[in-house]
């Protein structure tokens, strides 16, 4: 297979994090590595659990799929394997394969020489999953917490989740989260479309520089945070919203089991104008 | 610190101790509580419909939820309480035995530091001119009501004093219709009644006086729209926030979150609710006739300083009752001693003035503005709520 022009310099040895030579080897254009081993283990093994489960529970109708956790009676013991044992499985296949797929991403970026940005990034995203799956429930004890996977399932389980709180959109750090997901897509836009009008000029023009992208936010808001900061910002604003989402979680339950609108009773009682 | 093994272990410990910290802080300085809690599953593995509690909360509801003891059972031979004494209009079948245990019991459960004074004229007890004995009087026919009417919502454990003085002249948990603070109208309108938190709506921001149009009068609860698309429901988000408060509060009272009744993916579906949400349609009912033929008929013999703003009856919601419980006294029933307050007495309706305007049929919607619901909640019918 014919090689890309950058390919030569990924494609060298070493950087592995164990298994030192053994699966420092590609597969056609894919390397494989120790831990793509494991990804495609627990993916496979996963993929296959979850075909189980909609056979268990006669549908293959996509949206309807539904592998619930064990009953909160189970605690934090393993259910047998039709009463949410299946999904006790498939959370630890889950949980193998991303954090696989986490440090393949860190070999490849010693291979390349280059910063963890892309596996902390995804680290953040594994963080949040297992915050729902793994640290809340073992904080309230009981692997039932967890929200059941299927499509319209684990919607449903959001839902109602979010009404044992009564009001969702109290909770501050989900207000926090929210505000971080808008924001995300906020300064997506903006940049985007600031490269998109300089990269296509009119019939005749030539290209637009940074420099010119910087003069129109300088002229427009009076700053510009540059090509490089606009990548460090999308990046904070990204794991942010991830990060206070695995907050906004966490506190649900194990540190707050009322409404969330009365957490702010601290916010009224303020001695200024309680 | 060349090692980076060291350093990434040193930044490691410090990063995950100021995480650690952090939170133990912020949930300490908010008054937030810590693991371990504890929940009831009432749904199927996996949909989320539990019910959270710390434990302190619940010893404490335990505590405040004590039932204090009944006298012995009086015999309910000799003379009748009609002729042994003057000015007897409800209690009439009474024997005089029966008669006294009950007076005795009321005073423990709504007076017991000010004493049979506090209805009565110790010289002349038949006298009605304490309005306090005139409330209790009526207040002992509406007991009546509800262990005799509405046992589609008391069931057979039923209501006593107790339920809702337990030992307070005036039921902690009551309300007035609440006009709120003075503000525009119309297009200039802004609040909407909203932005003025209140502990019996968990603080939030919803409308503060949800109370008025669903309990006292019969404004329509139901909001959501029965089918994916717009289909013609005409409901506002104003109207909608209306619902919602009301909601909190049921959720308040009872010490429950919103998945105790609802399957929150289809509120309104009864086919996907719990039983319980039957329990509280009937319950929406009683309050509105508990309010509207006892306490509002009661206006003009409360004093002022009983009174609301506005010169209303003090009134009742599911608070009154429930106190954060999600069945009053946890379930435990006073009137298997007390059968004197289980139904009404069939001579009340001749002594009596002041009959209840309506006389409550449950399972019949008590006003137009409402659509009907069928008695049992039809299963078999998933998206449709309206009457066959």
């Amino acid at each position: 297979m014919a090689m890309l022009s950058f390919e030569g310099k990924y494609r060298v040895r070493g950087g592995t994090l164990v298994g030192g030579d053994l699966f420092d080897f590609w597969w056609g254009p894919f390397y494989v590595g120790f831990f793509g081993v494991t990804t495609v283990f627990f993916s496979l093994l996963g993929t296959l659990l979850i075909l189980y489960g909609a056979v268990l529970s006669h549908t293959f109708n996509i949206w309807r799929i539904n592998i619930a956790p064990p009953d909160i009676g189970y605690g934090l013991a393993f259910a047998p394997i039709k009463e949410g044992g299946l999904w006790q499985a498939i959370t630890i296949c889950a949980v193998g394969a991303f954090c696989s797929w986490a440090l393949r991403q860190v070999e490849i970026s010693r291979k390349l020489g280059m910063g963890y940005h892309v596996p902390f990034a995804f680290s953040v995203a594994i963080f949040a999953y297992v915050t729902l799956e793994v640290f809340r429930p073992l904080l309230m004890g009981a692997w039932g917490y967890g929200f059941p996977y299927g499509i319209l399932s684990h919607l449903d389980w959001v839902s109602n989740t979010g009404y044992q709180y009564l009001h969702f959109h109290y909770n501050p750090a989900h207000m926090l989260a929210v505000t971080f997901f808008f924001t995300t897509t906020l300064a997506l836009s903006l940049h985007g479309s600031l490269v998109l009008s300089a990269a296509n000029p009119k019939p005749g023009e030539s290209m637009k520089t940074a420099e010119h992208e910087n003069t129109f936010f300088r002229d427009i808001i009076g700053y510009s945070i540059g090509t490089l900061g606009i990548h460090r910002l999308g990046l904070f604003l990204a794991l942010s919203a991830g990060f206070w989402s695995a907050v906004c979680i966490i506190i649900s339950g194990p540190f707050w089991t009322g409404g969330w609108p009365a957490w702010w009773g601290w916010w009224l009682n303020l001695p200024i104008w309680r | 610190m060349s090692d980076p093994i060291k350093s990434g272990i040193l930044y490691g410990t410090a990063l995950v101790g100021i995480a650690a910290g952090t939170l133990f802080g912020v949930t300490t300085l908010l008054g937030m509580n810590r693991p371990p809690i504890v929940s009831v599953q009432r749904g199927f593995r996996g949909t989320g419909m539990d019910q959270l509690y710390t434990p302190a909360t619940l010893a404490a509801l335990q505590v405040q939820a004590r039932v204090p003891r009944s006298l012995p059972p009086a015999s309910p031979a000799g003379v009748k309480a009609a002729v042994a004494y003057k000015n007897v209009q409800v209690l009439r079948n009474l024997s005089v035995g029966q008669f006294t245990r009950l007076m005795v019991s009321i005073t423990t459960w709504v007076a017991p530091k000010q004493g049979c004074s506090y209805c009565h004229n110790v010289a002349n007890m038949a006298w009605d001119g304490l309005y306090t004995k005139v409330v209790a009087r009526r207040m002992i026919q509406m007991t009546q009501n509800i262990n005799g009417n509405w046992q589609s919502h008391v069931q057979n454990v039923g209501v006593t004093c107790y339920t809702c003085h337990g030992g307070n002249p005036v039921p902690k948990n009551i309300w007035f219709n609440n006009p709120g603070p003075e503000s525009a109208t119309g297009i200039a309108e802004t609040q909407t009644g909203m932005a003025h938190p209140t502990a019996v709506l968990n603080e939030s921001s919803l409308p503060y006086d949800p109370f008025t149009p669903f309990l006292e009068h019969a404004v329509s609860i139901r909001e959501q729209g029965t089918t994916a698309l717009p289909s013609g429901n005409t409901a506002s988000i104003k109207e909608t926030e209306w619902t919602y408060a009301l909601m909190i509060h049921f959720s308040q009272s009872l010490g429950v979150n919103c998945t105790y009744c609802h399957n929150t993916r289809a509120f309104g579906d009864w086919s996907q609710s719990s039983p319980a949400r039957v329990n509280a349609w009937y319950g929406i009912r009683m309050v509105r006739d508990i309010n509207n033929a006892y306490l509002d008929s009661l206006q003009g013999v409360f004093p002022v300083y009983r009174k609301g703003q506005l010169g209303d009856s003090p009134k009742v919601n599911c608070a009154t009752c429930h106190q954060g419980i999600y069945k009053p006294l946890y379930g435990v029933s006073m009137l298997k001693t007390f059968p004197e307050l289980a139904k009404p007495y069939v001579e009340e309706a001749k002594v009596e003035a002041p009959v209840p305007a309506v006389t409550p049929v449950p399972g019949v919607a008590p006003s137009p503005t409402e659509k009907p619901l069928p008695v049992v909640p039809d299963n078999t019918t998933p998206h449709d709520s309206t009457p066959h």
